[in-house]
């Protein structure tokens, strides 16, 4: 056991301290924010001294925006339920053709397969406005623009490529002979694939198919191009806010908040397969 | 019934790495196990011993040549179909799994009664000497514990031939010298047929029924443990069988006043009465431009009339002597089992009897004849 002093002991957690108060403070702000009306957000100088208010939540739940000059309806509760759908729709999808594909690449070498998984990867390298121009056209002409089927078909340029190449490392981990001893003990290799591979990558699979969510949660641009008003996740929809007759930000701090919470729970309660899943190999030992 | 239960028939390995040369890791393989037979491949590491032994299993593909296994090929199934059980090098327990549960992963889809089951697990356990460690998890014992469970998973199981790669590298040398002696009882006692591969030839001297020693992809020999010690087939299976290695020295032989002499480095000569070989054998090696002696360590004969060699090492290893010598421009060693009294730097009369020769064509290394016995067909290397 290390031995350690008090001062150091307190040292350390003013260090931990003040890093933490400077990864969080823009949350808290906008915490802060969220519960003020445009006027105390706006005052100069800035104060933490204010009376709270819920108006900002109960525009948001209602629907409607009104400011000083006139009210505006609009639909972040739906931006919220198409974050979702989109976000756990492609991670899904992505899910139910990367791990194969990753379990593929790990364990059969086959003509062309690193060319195969590299160009997959390369689809991350590619400027997505530089794709999105040609796909929009495609997309009208084959009827899929503004679907949710067109937007989590496109979303995969994201979480493909992130699962595929996470999974295949864990995969890879997991040595051979382990599935082997499976093999040989009279199953077949789809057998081996869902009782040895898939349990022992589980730790990998989790934290890749919480990046791609996390990824696709915050995506913008192929929304923006690619999806209408009634299809458009929180990140577009939080537009709406600026209006004519000003930025609300007492309520775009109250969407933001409202946004970040599914990925924030989802991160929290997933954060031990997260660490573990990041930093250790598949199997120990 | 035929006695043969797997053959293997001009199997041949060619890996075929991307943007590398091809490796050609097994030539022209071929080998007949017999039912309840114990078979060791021997060879030093790369020799292709495991590719032979993974593509019986199936997890290598044959590149040419055929698998048959108690009369059907099995080279193109499924290892799942090829009814074997195998024993990994690496262990390859599954993490999440108990060792109980490992070790008795096959009889689960077997489908066998409780009774059974527990029945055959406890024997396996006392086998292995791991019953106190049964509940754990591969993670949390020693790599010697690992490599008994993972060894308990195959004996465990009734299939028609098991393959044990490197079944005891892990163990520590009194336990690998009891657990042998107990795994050979147990797969005779059950009938198993069993090809073991091993680099250790003491493993292989004390398992197995017949050794097949394989170099550079090829087969060697394949013989019993006393006759690959007592007529080696070519000169690697002579040097490389053996601890410590045979001596050996390069000469010419003459027939000179009725002795036939053979003609070594520095001038020395060894002679021998002509009819100590037999006259075909006698016309083979003076037509030889070189042929290679072979001795073994214990059948240098220190102290008796014959030529003198200078000592220069003399280690008294509790059992033995190890004597190192100086001799016709190369390293002698001789073993004797008692406390042999020369020093350093003196120099002693040895003798090699005409009974302990083994000759070599020192072209390729092809045995000649083995205590002045020819050999009569000299196998293709």
């Amino acid at each position: 056991m290390q031995h350690q002093s008090v001062l150091e002991n307190w040292l350390r957690g003013i260090a931990l301290a003040l890093i933490v108060l400077f990864f969080m403070f823009p949350i808290f702000w906008i915490l802060l924010m969220s519960l003020q009306t445009n006027e105390t957000i706006l005052r100069s100088p800035p104060s933490m001294v204010f009376s709270p208010t819920l108006s900002n939540y109960q525009a948001i739940f209602a629907g409607r925006l009104d400011s000083n000059a006139a009210s505006l309806d609009i639909r972040f509760l739906g931006n919220l339920w198409n974050s979702i759908i989109l976000s756990v729709g492609s991670v899904g999808v992505a899910l139910l053709f990367g791990v194969p594909a990753a379990y593929a690449f790990a364990r059969y070498k086959f003509r062309g397969s690193e060319d195969i998984a590299f160009t997959l990867l390369s689809f991350r390298f590619a400027p997505p406005l530089l794709v999105l121009l040609p796909l929009t056209s495609y997309f009208q002409t084959l009827g899929i623009a503004d679907t949710y089927f067109g937007l989590i078909w496109v979303y995969q340029l994201i979480c493909l490529p992130l699962i595929l190449w996470i999974v295949r490392g864990y995969f890879e981990d997991i040595p051979a002979d382990v599935e082997h001893a499976y093999r040989i003990a009279g199953h077949g290799w789809f057998a081996t694939f869902r009782n040895i591979a898939l349990p022992l990558a589980r730790p990998g699979i989790a934290a890749a198919g919480l990046l791609a969510f996390i990824f696709a949660w915050n995506n913008f641009i192929f929304a923006l191009v690619l999806a209408s008003a009634d299809k458009q996740p929180v990140t577009v929809g939080a537009l709406a806010f600026v209006t004519a007759s000003g930025i609300q930000y007492g309520q775009i701090a109250a969407a933001v908040v409202l946004s970040i919470a599914p990925t924030l729970a989802l991160a929290l309660y997933a954060q031990r397969y997260l660490v573990e899943g990041l930093s250790l190999g598949a199997v120990k030992g | 019934m035929s006695a043969s239960i797997l053959e293997l028939q001009d199997v041949n390995k060619v890996y075929r790495p991307m943007r590398r040369e091809p490796v050609h890791a097994v030539r022209d393989f071929s080998l007949t196990v017999n039912r309840g037979e114990i078979v060791a491949l021997l060879g030093s590491s790369g020799c292709g011993k495991t590719s032979v032994l993974r593509m019986i299993a199936g997890f290598e593909e044959v590149s040419a040549g055929a698998i048959r296994l108690g009369g059907r090929d099995i080279h193109g199934l499924a290892p799942a179909k090829r009814g074997v059980a195998m024993a990994f090098e690496g262990y390859s327990l599954y993490p999440p799994l108990t060792l109980k549960e490992n070790i008795a992963i096959a009889l689960k889809s077997q489908g066998i009664g409780r009774e059974q089951y527990e029945a055959k697990v406890r024997t396996i356990a006392q086998l292995l000497e791991i019953e106190d460690i049964l509940g754990r998890y591969p993670s949390s014992v020693s790599a010697g514990q690992q490599q008994r469970v993972s060894l308990g998973r195959a004996l465990i199981r009734e299939a028609a031939l098991h393959l044990l790669d490197e079944p005891m590298g892990q163990l520590e040398p009194q336990l690998r010298a009891v657990l042998r002696g107990r795994i050979k009882h147990f797969i005779k006692e059950q009938r198993l047929t069993a090809i073991l591969v091993t680099h250790d030839q003491t493993e292989a001297n004390a398992l197995a029924d017949r050794i097949a020693v394989m170099e550079e992809g090829r087969l060697q020999q394949f013989d019993t443990p006393e006759e690959i010690k007592a007529r080696p087939a070519n000169l690697f299976t002579g040097t490389f069988i053996g601890e410590p290695p045979m001596n050996t020295l390069n000469a010419t032989a003459r027939l000179e006043d009725n002795l036939l002499k053979f003609h070594l480095e520095e001038d020395v000569v060894l002679g021998y009465p002509e009819d100590a070989f037999a006259t075909g054998l006698r016309d083979r090696l003076l037509e030889l431009e070189q042929v290679t002696i072979g001795v073994r360590p214990h059948a240098v004969k220190l102290g008796e009339q014959g030529v003198s060699a200078k000592v220069y090492a003399n280690q008294w290893l509790g059992d033995q002597s190890h004597v190192a010598m100086h001799f016709a421009g190369s390293n002698l060693i001789s073993v004797s089992h008692e406390h042999v009294p020369v020093v350093t730097g003196a120099t002693v009369d040895i003798a090699f009897p005409v009974a302990e020769l083994h000759l070599f064509d020192s072209r390729n290394g092809t045995a000649l004849s083995h205590g002045g016995d020819p050999v009569e067909v000299p196998p293709v290397t």
